[in-house]
């Protein structure tokens, strides 16, 4: 909300400057987002009067004009197309400076426009900042002071301030609620503008039912004939709107937005003679549908509260009149109405529209339920002062009216909540001041009434939030020094996310962290749509699906980095990704990877082999390592959606649980998405990878170890765990270690084999084992290999 | 005819001053004091000589021999050197040279912030706590105290999965979970992704947020101020000024946004700061009593505190993030600059 300081100033006179105003006000809780001067900074412009307009002998758009600027006539060359003989305006006199935007400064002097000389510049709003854009020429009122100053006469020596309320605060979204907050604040007297009573000149009234009664527990309607429309709103009048944010349109519109802004009291008037029947509040029907002032036709239902007359909704109450009964230029007729609507009855119900209006903006937040009588009478008197007319006496209608809340203070509590003490006698002044009223009072608690404007305060804690506020947030000490010392829990079996992440880091791997949603299309070359989870308000359609993997998003920020020629990238992420299971939402927290290019960072060291799956499976196997899980872990070629049908595999604990997969991508994604290279991608369970095991030491052997090597010539289809699994279960109990150390195919061996060497380690705990029995063993290894392979050993 | 042994000495002491190798000089060594070397020949000529004169010539050999021995021993140490120092010579390499390695990985700059924060917190004895990203109406909304038609949910665009269920705007949803599940007192911080349903140039649709959450007995504002400043100051590292300015959130009451000294400008005023001074960086206050009631914490003996950052703000203000759009662009020139 933007407010005129000078209006706030006439409301409360407080001593503080303008800065100290503002900084007073944010500490409250009031947050001033910014201060602006209402005007450019100028000097030497005076109210001037243009008596006399002639063509330009060489120009069609200029005029000549005479123009008066108290003291003398000077001749002034004007293409604003109203400029007119008889009218007043700001008037540049030579010498005058104007501060412009790019704070640069204009200066006016003679000047000669197509041979005409011209002695100043009559001015726009736009030039003087007093407007965004202008037309022509800014008219000033026929009673205009000529000669006069014009920063006096429009009295510029005035701040717009910008206020960013919070939702709880709409008893300050008027200049009478923030007066009340200054005057406390500043301990200043506020002074309410002079309220009158207008008494009627008629007595029709227009019938009000309100229907809904909890939604709308007042209604009030005045009918005012006769009014003259082709009035404009006097100039203080659209300089206090111009400077809380909004244009004068017509006295009617202006009107209601001044009590809006002075006040806080949305107000609206229906073109009478529009209206049929009587006013009834009610909750809309399912099928009833209004076009708004905006001319938005709204299909409303039986959750939005509307204002009816007899035939129809005539407007979303507390959002927008509709355009039907709507104020014109032949309006002879005023309905004026002034209303309380609850906050639930409201809030919502633009914004479900797309639709965002002062009126409902206030209406969500609560308005002064004890108000509407005195906004009424504002709103007669101003508008009968600008279009005259007759008014009516005022009909009022009532629905359940909210009863003040009475909330108890103990004192204790202030000091148990805010760590410092407020006397009671101060803990009540604040409070009365801030317009609570203290119901009753022992030496524990008092008990006060809130007022009607205060819609957020229905307990203890929100009366020692106002107490905290006007006391002051930097009064509150700052202590430290809680609850007495706790251990954290520990688990050792548990790998801390660190220690994964400094893992991959150590292995090359940077972070990335990309969005939870993406496109559909990107997503369906990992995972079927029907498990895909679509969000129903994407920010676009790009942004559409949940993530089901970490591969697109691995992916998209490869190809964001491939593109700027970055060839040799490896990228891990962790994070959740989520799918439907029937009924339920699964979320899942996974660590994906993504390699490819150079095994190595190019360099005079090593030759530019490229990353294979062995090395993205090396780098999967150092994680898995990670709890003391090898061997326990097993991996099985597997076919996966969007993954490399001959290098793919999954990985599955003992048990049978999926702990991820791994792989190269699929050739065909990798055309699809324009990648100019292989690319292998991993995707684990962060909660199996986590999990780690005890370790229990064994005794060390101190007798020596025994190493054979075992070559075979076998079947290339025959997989190297199967060999190992074999190997291993025929080599006995003192086998420590078996690795295969060469694959072998080609010239040597016959086209389909593959020659496979092994290294077998074995260690006595107790003895040292003898050549005869590593022989047998080995024996027995070629025999079950031989039996079960049809292998042989590599002559 | 006998040799004499100071002939025999120099002409093996020119030998030696010849040898160019550990083995010439071996045999250098067999060939004038072996079994059958000059020396040992010359030894045996004594017995020729009259006996008076014996000891003297004997001793005139023998003196040769050791002579012929340091000299021996002297060059071998030589060309030990000498070949040392060969091999020295020809092993010298460019150590200019980059090693041999795999590239340099690197953490994301918001986990590096998250993982700040946490060991911080972990410090003062916070544990962590992580929840689900998709939500429930209740846990994200009402348990907060925002209901249904509350202007608050304006504050939060809110992306939806279907009516009742939404991304949380938020990680305070975390917290009612622990609450709902433990036992009073409680002391946390949940860090992680949220959502908002807002794309510009300030607001990404996804950012990360660590809130923090103390219910105890006894917790009162004025703990709470000194948490966060000296939260402040230890994850900024400078002593700064922190200023609380009463606010609104529906889930505290009452409520404060925190700002703090201005950490580019010392608070004098800059482009970072708004020429402001201060920069706002957390809000915070006293955990709503409905709320806590709502997960079952009872209000007559415990109180709390909670508050929440922006991650990207915190890393944005330590590093010199300029725009928000690099975090999630995953540039590997942005991202190496945090390695």
């Amino acid at each position: 909300m933007i407010i005129s300081e000078s209006w706030l100033r006439e409301w409360v006179d407080s001593e503080l400057t303008t800065e100290e105003l503002a900084a007073t006000l944010t500490m409250a809780g009031l947050e001033v987002e910014g201060i602006a001067p209402v005007a450019r900074e100028f000097i030497g412009i005076v109210v001037a009067e243009v008596r006399q307009v002639t063509q330009h002998p060489d120009a069609d758009k200029l005029r000549v004009c005479s123009v008066f600027d108290g003291e003398h006539e000077q001749q002034v060359v004007c293409g604003a197309p109203n400029v007119v003989s008889g009218m007043k305006a700001p008037f540049a006199m030579v010498g005058a400076k104007i501060k412009t935007e790019q704070s640069k400064q204009l200066k006016i002097t003679k000047a000669k426009l197509r041979g005409v000389e011209s002695h100043g510049m009559l001015c726009s709003a736009e030039e003087l900042g007093l407007e965004e854009s202008s037309d022509g020429l800014m008219e000033l009122p026929s009673d205009a002071p000529v000669g006069q100053d014009l920063r006096a006469y429009l009295q510029l020596s005035d701040s717009m301030i910008e206020l960013d309320l919070t939702p709880n605060r709409g008893d300050c979204l008027g200049m009478r609620g923030i007066a009340r907050e200054v005057g406390v604040l500043s301990r200043k007297e506020v002074c309410e503008p002079d309220f009158n009573v207008v008494q009627p000149v008629h007595t029709e009234e227009f019938s009000i039912i309100i229907r809904a009664s909890e939604a709308c527990p007042r209604y009030l309607g005045r009918v005012i004939r006769n009014v003259k429309l082709n009035a404009s709103s006097p100039l203080w009048m659209q300089e206090k709107l111009r400077r809380s944010g909004l244009r004068s349109v017509d006295p009617i519109v202006d009107v209601t937005n001044f009590v809006l802004m002075e006040l806080g009291q949305p107000m609206h008037a229906f073109d009478y003679e529009k209206l049929s029947g009587k006013i009834c509040v009610r909750m809309a029907n399912d099928g009833e549908a209004i076009t708004l002032l905006d001319g938005k036709e709204i299909a409303l239902n039986s959750d939005i509260l509307v204002i009816a007359d007899g035939d129809k909704p005539v407007a979303m109450a507390g959002v927008m009149g509709g355009l039907a009964t709507a104020v014109s230029d032949e309006t002879e007729h005023v309905f004026l109405e002034c209303a309380f609507f609850t906050p639930l009855s409201i809030s919502g119900r633009a914004r479900a529209f797309g639709l965002h209006t002062d009126a409902a903006h206030r209406y969500e937040r609560g308005v002064d339920f004890e108000l509407q009588h005195r906004a009424m009478e504002r709103a007669t008197e101003l508008l009968l002062d600008i279009v005259g007319g007759e008014p009516g006496p005022i009909t009022e209608a009532i629905g359940a009216l909210p009863e003040r809340n009475t909330v108890r203070l103990r004192f204790a509590s202030i000091k148990k909540y805010l760590g410092v003490n407020i006397c009671p006698q101060e803990a009540a002044d604040i409070l009365s001041r801030l317009g609570f009223a203290i119901t009753a009072e022992d030496d524990e608690s008092l008990k006060v009434e809130v007022p009607s404007y205060r819609f957020d305060v229905s307990i203890e804690a929100d009366l020692i939030e106002e107490l905290a506020r006007i006391f002051g947030y930097d009064n509150i000490p700052q202590t430290s020094g809680l609850s007495p010392q706790r251990f954290p829990k520990s688990s050792e079996t548990t790998i801390g996310m660190n220690r994964l992440r400094d893992h991959l880091v150590a292995l090359g791997y940077q972070e990335i962290i990309s969005y939870s949603f993406i496109d559909p299309a990107l997503s369906e070359l990992f995972s079927g749509s029907e498990q895909v989870i679509t969000l129903q308000n994407p920010i676009s359609e790009e942004m559409g699906v949940m993530r089901c993997s970490l591969l697109p998003g691995l992916l998209s920020s490869y190809q964001h980095n491939a593109n700027r020629q970055h060839e040799r990238l490896r990228f891990f992420e962790t994070g959740l990704v989520f799918q439907r299971s029937g009924e339920a939402i699964q979320q899942e927290a996974r660590v994906g990877g993504l390699i490819a290019g150079s095994q190595l960072p190019k360099s005079w060291s090593n030759r530019q082999e490229l990353s294979n799956f062995y090395d993205l499976k090396g780098d999967v196997e150092v994680l898995l390592g990670l709890g003391g899980k090898t061997g326990q872990l097993s991996f099985l070629p597997t076919a996966e959606t969007g993954y490399h049908p001959g290098q793919c595999a999954e990985i599955r604990t003992l048990e049978g649980d999926r702990v991820g997969v791994l792989g190269a991508l699929h050739p065909a994604i990798q055309r699809e998405l324009h990648l100019d290279q292989s690319v292998f991608v991993f995707e684990l369970r962060l909660d199996t990878l986590q999990k780690a095991r005890m370790p229990q030491v064994k005794a060390l052997s101190k007798y020596p170890e025994v190493q054979r090597d075992l070559a075979i010539v076998i079947d290339e289809a025959v997989s190297a765990d199967s060999i190992s699994d074999l190997v291993r279960a025929s080599a006995g109990e003192f086998l420590t270690d078996l690795r295969i150390f060469d694959v072998y195919q080609g010239d040597a061996i016959v086209k389909g084999q593959k020659s496979v060497a092994l290294g077998l380690t074995w260690q006595h705990p107790s003895r040292t084992l003898s050549d005869e029995e590593v022989t047998a063993i080995i024996s027995n290894c070629v025999n079950a290999i031989q039996e079960q392979f049809n292998a042989d050993l590599r002559k | 005819m006998v040799v004499d042994s100071e002939v025999l000495l120099s002409e093996a002491l020119l030998d030696i001053e010849r040898a160019s190798d550990e083995k010439s000089l071996d045999s250098l060594r067999v060939q004038y004091l072996g079994k059958k070397g000059s020396f040992t020949e010359l030894l045996k000529t004594l017995g020729k000589l009259p006996a008076e004169q014996r000891p003297a010539a004997g001793e005139q050999i023998n003196l040769a021999k050791k002579n012929l021995q340091q000299a021996l021993e002297l060059k071998r140490k030589a060309l030990i050197s000498r070949a040392l120092n060969e091999q020295l010579e020809a092993g010298r390499l460019d150590v200019t040279l980059p090693g041999r390695r795999q590239s340099q990985g690197g953490l994301h700059p918001i986990t590096m912030t998250i993982e700040r924060i946490k060991s911080i917190f972990a410090g003062a004895g916070y544990d962590v706590a992580e929840g689900p990203e998709i939500e429930d109406d209740y846990h994200n909304f009402e348990a907060l105290n925002i209901p249904v038609h509350h202007p608050a949910r304006a504050m939060h665009d809110t992306f939806y999965v279907s009516p009742g269920t939404v991304l949380r705007t938020h990680t305070s949803p975390v917290q009612v979970h622990v609450m709902e599940t433990g036992q009073s007192p409680f002391r946390m911080i949940c860090p992680g992704r949220v959502y908002r349903c807002d794309s510009d140039l300030t607001h990404t649709p996804m950012f990360h947020q660590v809130e923090g959450l103390l219910v105890d007995e006894s917790v009162s504002m004025a703990d709470l101020k000194g948490t966060v400043v000296e939260f402040l100051q230890a994850f900024f590292e400078v002593e700064m000024s922190v200023r609380f300015r009463p606010s609104y959130f529906p889930f505290t009451e009452p409520s404060a946004e925190v700002d703090m000294g201005c950490v580019s400008c010392e608070g004098k005023g800059c482009r970072i700061c708004g020429y402001t001074g201060w920069l706002e960086v957390m809000g915070c206050g006293m955990v709503h009593p409905r709320v806590l009631e709502m997960s079952g914490v009872d209000i007559e003996i415990y109180a709390g505190f909670a508050f929440g950052m922006g991650v990207e703000r915190l890393a944005m203000l330590r590093y010199g993030v300029g725009d928000l759009r690099l975090y999630f662009e995953n540039d590997i020139r942005f991202l190496r600059q945090f390695n």
